[in-house]
């Protein structure tokens, strides 16, 4: 008989194997630090930065093409950063960009995870047509690359939306365009860990006394089959990431009313042959750091729930 | 007695885990003659696979042996480097696993696999060692041996494969088969065959067999002595029939007991209660204790050490001389 | 005599084992077929215990599958107190449910391992709506109980149960229903021997406590020689002995039956000689013509490979062997 007694959810949470398994990966407690500060910082960009980059009142052109940490020619002010050519602070840009390459990011992978997991769901239990035609649509999809899909759904969307609306909706837009073209990973995992765990005796036994095959998926089968799904949420998060940020910066993602990391290299690449280096270094750093850590957390996590690959 | 072919004393295998390090197997002692048929049995969780597993240096990382010795005749094997482990496994020692899907490589055919653990530890020729190949499937009662041998593990049966392991276990002529749960996944008409071609080629070949099994009918017909192992430890070891019918331990009586038999149906099975401890809970003194009906207050404090009872027959329980209750 | 509680008619289940539509025409193969259950016809009476036995390939789990409604036979006829099972009646099919609950083989795969063991047991009161709410946390502490854990276990995961007590856990899940006939599906074959001895006397005590009537489905002859009243031996899906219990160890009547007898091996020490049986089980997809048997049996004759062997009344219950004698029994 055991003798634990019954412990409340955070202790169980921090005891857990895979709890453990980060406090003994320096890879994974600093990737996860990285992105801890990244993605704090964009969250609460409009109480750190020290400017906000997107009100013209408080622009001033005189700053523009201040260099790091070196007083400004003409006005004496000083930035972390420095400035780009319409005397944006980049620092403040950077904390605003993030904040938007991270909303797209996690939302285009909440739109695939829920589309991926339902076929994949569907697919796995029903089999037969369901399956087939599920699949192949998938198969499809895959053989194209998944930025030329997104391009497709962009274009598409840019011809049904009027012109007036175009800036207001381009983010969900570049959403729904990143999370289409990724569901499809999704779907294939949680099919085959829903036919894994379909043929498991605890299935049978709730179909034995009735259970509705939804509450069947939902209740009974969707609990196991996360553990996978959460590794490729996560690294689907840095690929959303750079998705985004490759389509903005080949100007079709966010309009630069409120760029993102990937628009900020954009810019930034105009200046990089003058002499202005700030202006793209500091954005494409960031871009890095965070795709970068939350790839390896994925990484980590894979292992964690994995043992048998360690 | 003649000089022992293995020889295991005080054998200890650990596994760390970030909970503490676990004993799997905690000071077990014992002795295999040659030609000698020894059953391990115990519950799953007992170390009766790591037993087998430690003997040929096959215990995962990061499982160690922790202490004592193995020897096998007059060679000190439990701290040998890996390359010559490799050389004794299949030479000397040859294994029998339970599932023999792992033992065959499925992408290789029979002839392949046979032929290149012949020529690996003996020195003859491929065609010397392709006639030895059909001559040892022959003998394991694989029909038309010299055709099949070119098939693939995948057109044999679960029965004709496991014949096949055995076949490949006894290639290089060892001393020692070390055989591991080799029936548990066969039908029951299938079990018997096997246990007997593995009985009669050991015995033609004087190759002295470990048995491990949870299957005490396997044991009760095929082993000439009996090790019981229980939470890591030996509880008892003695000749099969002295154990099965007049058992010293307490855990061996009752583990008798609680098996139904054909020949006369009890209304009630006696029942061990609760059930081995994990292995992070061992209770102090003797494991058994909690599960014990003839518990004392020794036993909860001191454990007892493997005791001779008999000629040839010890028990691990301070009641061994004094008579243990059959249940 | 009393009606039976179950009674199943001509059972016969097919499954499709073709290679996908592709593969069969690139490589001119047809379609192929292994019938799992070929008319397998018994009856159980009420309280009583029935035994399946068989080796792999038999059918016995894919009969047992059809009783409970986990697979929908391809022929044949399921009936409960008389009454047909139709699986098309979503009523009957619920009232059904409450009365018939399954216990499987594996106690490490029947419960969900992310659900609190008392969600685990509740679930067949909930589903199936036999409590008010606020007295299921109190039944499935009874239940805990009454298969001899605690009611404090109720808030715990499955994990952090032996094998035994989780076996145990599924046996309160299959009574949570209060069933009257529950489908035993190997119970005991994951379980050390010593665990297994509690699981079966914890069987036989609730059987005496509730009367209830199991289906045992197993391929340890001396586990169904402990258990049961009536046992039916299958073989490559296909009934071939059914005989009271007793009986059926001391007089055989189908040669499988006494190959299986004698392959059994010999506990007691009594000197009996287990003898080995030749031949494995064919593959099911291709199986011999007429008796299944026949490959394998010491006793074969030109007329076993003509025709399957009908059940003919024996001395003990029903064969299905030219030896067996008699004429062709009726269905009870």
């Amino acid at each position: 008989m055991q003798d634990t007694k019954p412990r409340g959810r955070l202790f169980r949470i921090w005891d857990s194997d895979v709890a453990a398994s980060f406090r003994r990966s320096p890879v994974a407690i600093i990737s996860g630090l990285v992105a801890l500060i990244i993605v704090l910082a964009a969250i609460f960009a409009p109480w750190i930065a020290p400017t906000n980059p997107y009100d013209p009142s408080s622009l001033n052109l005189m700053d523009g093409f201040t260099p790091p940490m070196q007083p400004n020619a003409f006005t004496g002010s000083t930035y972390l950063m420095g400035t780009d050519n319409q005397g944006r602070d980049v620092f403040s840009t950077i904390l605003y960009g993030a904040r938007i390459s991270l909303f797209v990011g996690v939302s285009a992978v909440l739109l695939a995870m829920v589309l991926g997991i339902s076929a994949g769901l569907v697919a796995g239990y029903r089999g037969g047509w369901v399956d087939a035609v599920l699949m192949r649509v998938a198969d499809v999809q895959l053989s194209f690359p998944s930025i030329l899909i997104a391009l497709l759904i962009f274009g598409v969307a840019r011809g049904i939306i009027p012109p007036t609306q175009r800036e207001a909706m381009a983010i969900w837009v570049l959403i729904v365009a990143i999370g289409l073209s990724d569901w499809v990973q999704f779907a294939r995992v949680v099919r085959g860990a829903t036919m894994v765990e379909k043929g498991k005796e605890y299935v049978q036994a709730a179909r034995v006394i009735g259970v509705s095959p939804l509450r069947i998926l939902i209740r009974h089968i969707l609990p196991n089959v996360m553990g996978p799904v959460l590794v490729i949420a996560t690294i689907s998060v840095a690929l959303a990431i750079i998705a985004e940020a490759t389509l903005s910066f080949l100007g079709v993602g966010v309009p630069p009313t409120q760029p993102s990391l990937g628009t900020l290299i954009r810019i930034g690449q105009q200046f990089l042959f003058s002499g202005e280096w700030w202006i793209l270094l500091f954005p494409a750093l960031t871009l890095l750091a965070l795709a970068l850590s939350v790839n390896m957390l994925g990484d980590w996590l894979r292992d964690a729930l994995n043992p048998r690959l360690r | 007695m003649t000089k022992p072919l293995l020889s295991v004393r005080d054998l200890v295998v650990e596994f760390p885990t970030r909970r503490g390090t676990l004993r799997a197997l905690d000071g077990v002692s014992f002795d295999i003659a040659p030609g000698e048929v020894l059953g391990m049995v115990g519950e799953s969780g007992a170390g009766k696979s790591i037993t087998g597993a430690a003997i040929i240096g096959l215990i995962e990382p990061p499982g160690r042996i922790a202490g004592g010795e193995v020897w096998l005749g007059d060679t000190r094997i439990d701290q040998l480097a890996p390359e010559a482990m490799r050389r004794l496994r299949g030479r000397r020692i040859g294994m029998v696993f339970q599932d023999p899907l792992t033992s065959l490589n499925p992408l290789y055919t029979i002839a392949q696999q046979l032929i290149e653990t012949i020529r690996t530890h003996m020195d003859v020729s491929e065609k010397v060692a392709r006639g030895r190949a059909v001559a040892l499937l022959d003998r394991v009662g694989i029909p038309a041996a010299a055709r099949r041998i070119d098939d693939y593990p995948h057109h044999f049966s679960g029965g004709m494969r496991q014949r096949v392991v055995i076949a490949l276990a006894l290639a290089a002529e060892p001393e020692l088969v070390i055989a591991d749960e080799p029936t548990t996944a066969l039908d029951v008409s299938v079990q018997a065959q096997i246990i007997d071609v593995l009985k009669e080629i050991c015995a033609e070949r004087g190759a002295a067999v470990m048995l491990i099994t949870h299957d005490m009918g396997v044991i009760a017909e095929t082993a000439d002595r009996v090790a019981v192992l229980y939470a890591g430890r030996m509880a008892e070891i003695g000749p099969v029939r002295d154990v099965i019918l007049a058992a010293r331990h307490p855990y061996t009586a009752g583990l008798m007991g609680s098996i139904p038999t054909l020949q006369h149906a009890a209304d009630r099975l006696v029942q061990i209660p609760g059930a081995m401890p994990r292995l992070d809970a061992i209770p102090a003194g003797c494991a058994f204790n909690p599960r014990c009906p003839q518990v004392m207050d020794r036993c909860l404090s001191a454990r007892p050490g493997l005791k001779p009872v008999a000629p040839n027959h010890a028990a691990a329980c301070w009641l061994a001389d004094t008579g243990v209750t059959h249940g | 005599m009393a009606e039976p509680f179950l009674t199943v008619t001509g059972l016969t289940r097919r499954f499709d084992v073709s290679k996908p539509w592709l593969n069969r025409v690139l490589e001119r193969e047809g379609r192929q077929f292994l019938t799992a259950t070929a008319d397998v016809s018994f009856s159980i009476n009420k309280g009583e215990t029935f035994a399946l036995v068989g080796e792999s390939g038999s059918g016995k789990s894919t009969i047992a599958k059809m009783i409970v409604g986990l697979l929908t036979p391809s022929a044949g006829q399921i009936a409960i107190e008389g009454q047909g099972i139709d699986p098309a009646d979503p009523i009957a099919m619920r009232a059904l449910r409450r009365r018939m609950q399954m216990i499987f083989q594996d106690p490490f795969a029947s419960l969900n391992p992310r659900w609190r063991v008392g969600d685990i047991i509740a679930e067949p009161i909930r589903t199936l709506g036999l409590m008010p709410r606020g007295d299921v946390g109190r039944e499935v502490g009874r239940l805990l109980d009454l298969v001899g854990l605690s009611a404090a276990d109720a808030s715990k995961f499955p994990h952090e149960f032996s094998g035994g007590q989780r076996q145990r856990i599924a046996i309160a899940r299959a009574l949570s229903s209060r069933p009257e006939f529950i489908v035993c599906d190997e119970p005991t074959s994951a379980l050390d021997v010593s665990v297994q001895a509690q699981i079966l006397n914890l069987m036989r005590d609730l059987q005496d406590e509730f009367k209830l009537t199991y289906l045992l489905i197993s391929h340890d002859l001396s586990v169904v020689r402990h258990m049961s009243n009536r046992i039916g031996v299958l073989y490559l899906g296909r009934l071939v002995e059914v005989a009271d219990a007793k009986r059926l160890f001391h007089e055989p009547q189908h040669p499988y039956t006494r190959m299986l007898l004698d392959a059994v091996p010999d506990l007691a020490l009594s000197g009996r000689r287990r003898k080995s049986v030749s031949g494995e089980i064919p593959n099911p997809i291709s199986p011999p013509a007429g008796c299944a048997f026949h490959p394998r049996c010491p006793q074969v004759k030109a007329e076993c490979k003509a025709a399957v062997p009908v059940l003919c009344a024996t001395p003990t219950g029903r064969a299905a062997c030219v030896f067996a004698g008699g004429a062709p029994a009726s269905i009870p």
